[in-house]
């Protein structure tokens, strides 16, 4: 009971620390940190699934939230009508076919063992038929989307309500992270490190160069949102609606979680992240059940990340960066306690507010050196320095990460491991 | 026969130019890799912090009126890498022993280098801002031209990708002799093997570990500076250069440091084949043929956009058919 008696302290400090910003810098801006907050909430969520419980290391949320995001944005933009009137679809439609001809192609190379093939052959003829169905794919995507990019601009959308978006965001991280997990889960964890660093660089990179996908640079905007907006019932009431939204979302995922944590499944994931051989060695598949994890993990980001991208109404691909995406959400789980979804939520909170209110402080500090530095040493200030002065926080980011790994391994609100079985 | 000399130039050239930087930082990676245990994730920062090191150097002394035969950022390399070697074993101290100490699981050691590129990440950019720099200081950058019999174009090679080419042979062929036939780099392949086994023999791990980021901060600071001569001085290097790095250090197999070298030259051409537009080659053909067929103004495989697929589809392909990578290094 003690520990649920701290747990209520830290929340009750939290809540000040709120209470402080709703009374400091007005409501509308609260409103908007505390829904990103959130929604950051909801992706910590996933990472500490996937890190706490089952200890697979990602370091690409970002092109998770991106893919995710993206989906949604897909799935409830607007219907682009110069697109569907245009040959668009059907070429578009044609080059699908043709990926979908490929992926079956490819996929029966490297099965094409089971007829008696020698392996060699088989590793030959697999990369041979995607190496081919990679040039007809992309031979045929290329005019077609200088077509759909001349003759409409972009694809647009489906205009489905938001709630479809969310959850075809959902189903997209989740593939993709299938496909990842699929690859790399038997291996050691470095490699996912790798890889999911990697995927998420491409996922941006295709993000931000498929114009005819995603309007590239220029950017989407207006979302949709799925609760009346600030023109029908005003900004506040507005926001705080979509909050409540967040909020209801982030409970019913928090109570789900807590039951798979604590039934015979998210004992199986412990029982495999803290001793892989003795768990392999009671029967349980450790690779199938850290896909699993991996992908559910995953599915809470894109939808967190649609979340967010959907409050903020924007969709800028460039606005998807590490730093802010990947790397923030790892101190706020490492912070927070891994392996404890109060910690996870916890620590969003907390290290998103103290990371919008570092901006204006660096700032500010910056500012002052500025001034000393030219009435006492005459010194001139580089142009850049508030560019420099925001580098400052990507350093504190890693201290953070390296000082709570050395001093806090457990972070704050340490995972309880019960002793009853 | 112009044709065939872009080729050269723009493919062959500019392959063995990234591959042997890739090579250069894979070495390191592979030897943390293999003695250490976990993938540095660090390594394309500590790159960049050498390059910086060396720019600070050199605009020191150009601005005190030093001048020489090569230009300054080049002369003062040894310095440059004594320094960085330095620096990381410092980081390595200071951040990676106590968790190891701890005891702590491979992948903490992976975070707290990613904890430390983000520092460096931080510092550089607090102290060098975000925009690029050259490593130039009024010193022509030397441009040697071969003629071809046959074409109007010739062969360009500057000064500092031939100083990359000797240098890169430089450090492999010591690196090679220091591996096979020095105490210590026996030492730090038994190490790499079989660390147990290897210290009940008596060999000190603390010399290895130390003598690996010796050689790690090195060749990093080596190749970043290189790069940074070669083109210019970005602190935004880190995850871009990173990738191929570790793709180079897979498809090499952990732990072998030759592989890595190999590993280096097939992510560099790979790359730079991929998106090398190929119509130029065809073109030549389409004449002799009388323009049998059309050539399509580019002929990329990849559009230079996705440049940064092309690692990547090497890493998961080698991960998907031959995990312990060409050279049959371990896998971990």
């Amino acid at each position: 009971m003690t520990d649920n008696r701290r747990d209520l302290l830290l929340f009750a400090g939290l809540g000040v620390l709120f209470a402080i910003i709703f009374y400091t810098q007005g409501t509308a801006y609260s409103l908007r940190v505390t829904v990103e907050a959130l929604c950051y909430a909801m992706i910590a969520f996933g990472l500490s699934l996937q890190w706490g419980t089952a200890g697979l290391f990602n370091v690409g949320i970002m092109g998770f939230i991106a893919a995710g995001a993206f989906a949604s944005l897909f799935v409830t933009f607007p219907v682009n009508q110069a697109f569907w009137d245009s040959e668009g679809p059907a070429m578009l439609g044609d080059v699908l076919v043709k990926v979908a001809i490929g992926a079956a192609a490819v996929f029966a190379a490297s099965r094409s063992g089971k007829i008696g093939l020698p392996k060699p052959l088989v590793t030959f003829l697999t990369l041979v038929t995607l190496a081919v169905a990679y040039l007809v794919v992309s031979a045929s995507l290329d005019p077609t989307a200088r077509y759909i990019e001349r003759e409409a601009g972009f694809v647009g959308g489906l205009g489905l309500p938001v709630y479809f978006g969310w959850a075809a965001a959902g189903i997209v991280a989740g593939a993709i992270a299938w496909v990842v997990g699929k690859i790399c889960l038997g291996l050691r964890s470095d490699y996912l490190a790798i890889a999911t660093l990697g995927i998420a660089q491409i996922i941006k990179t295709f993000l931000k160069n498929a114009d005819w996908l995603t309007r590239g640079t220029q950017t989407v905007s207006p979302l949709p949102w799925p609760v009346p907006g600030a023109a029908e019932v005003g900004f506040t009431a507005a926001r705080a609606s979509y909050l409540v939204l967040t909020a209801v979302m982030l409970v019913i995922v928090y109570m789900l979680l807590q039951r798979v944590y604590h039934a015979p499944w998210g004992r199986m994931m412990r029982a495999i992240r803290d001793n892989e051989d003795a768990a392999s060695a009671m029967g349980k598949d450790v690779t199938k059940r850290r896909l699993e994890i991996f992908v559910f993990g995953c599915v809470l980001m894109g939808i967190g990340g649609a979340t967010l991208i959907h409050f903020n109404t924007i969709f800028d691909p460039n606005g998807f960066v590490d730093l802010n995406h990947t790397f923030l959400i790892w101190v706020m789980v490492i912070l927070g306690g891994p392996g404890n979804n109060r910690g996870a939520i916890f620590g969003a909170l907390l290290v998103y507010v103290i990371w919008t209110m570092s901006e204006p402080v660096t700032l500010v500090i910056f500012d002052y050196i500025r001034t000393i530095g030219r009435d006492m040493f005459g010194w001139q200030a580089p142009a850049d320095l508030n560019s420099r002065a925001l580098a400052m926080r990507v350093f504190v980011i890693g201290l953070t990460i390296t000082m709570v790994l050395r001093f806090a391994p457990k972070g704050v609100i340490p995972e309880r491991l019960s002793r009853k079985a | 026969m112009n044709e065939l000399v872009f080729f050269i130039n723009k493919g062959i050239l500019a392959g063995a130019i990234i591959g042997s930087i890739y090579a250069l930082g894979a070495i390191g990676v592979t030897l943390i890799f293999g003695i250490l245990r976990f993938a540095h994730f660090a390594h394309g920062d500590m790159m960049t912090l050498g390059a910086f090191i060396a720019y600070v150097l050199a605009a020191a002394l150009a601005a005190a009126g030093f001048a020489g035969p090569l230009p300054i950022a080049m002369m003062v390399l040894p310095i440059v890498m004594i320094l960085t070697a330095g620096i990381s074993i410092g980081i390595d101290r200071t951040f990676y022993q106590p968790l190891r100490r701890s005891g702590a699981k491979g992948i903490v050691l992976v975070m707290a280098s990613i904890g430390v590129t983000l520092m460096l990440q931080g510092l550089i950019r607090l102290f060098a801002g975000p925009s690029s720099r050259e490593l130039y200081f009024n010193e022509p950058k030397d441009i040697f031209r071969i003629e071809v019999p046959g074409a109007n174009q010739m062969i360009t090679v500057t000064e500092p990708q031939l100083a990359l080419f000797i240098v890169t042979l430089i450090s492999v062929i010591a690196l090679h002799y220091f591996l096979s036939r020095s105490r210590l780099g026996k030492a730090m392949r038994a190490v790499s093997d079989n660390p147990s086994l290897a210290q009940v023999t008596g060999i000190s791990i603390e010399t290895v570990v130390r003598a690996t980021w010796i050689i790690g901060g090195g060749l990093a600071a080596l190749a970043g500076t290189m790069l940074a001569l070669d083109v210019s001085l970005k602190p935004d290097l880190s995850f871009n250069i990173l990738l191929p790095i570790f793709a180079a250090t897979i498809v090499g197999g952990i732990g072998q440091p030759y592989g890595a070298i190999a590993g280096g030259f097939v992510v560099g051409y790979a790359e730079t084949l991929a998106v090398f537009n190929w119509s130029v080659l065809l073109r030549p053909i389409a004449r002799w043929t009388d323009n049998a067929f059309e050539v399509p103004a580019s002929l990329a495989i990849v559009p230079t956009d996705y440049k940064l697929m092309v690692p990547f589809v090497l890493l998961i392909l080698i991960l998907i058919y031959r995990p312990t990578g060409i050279f049959k290094g371990r896998v971990l």
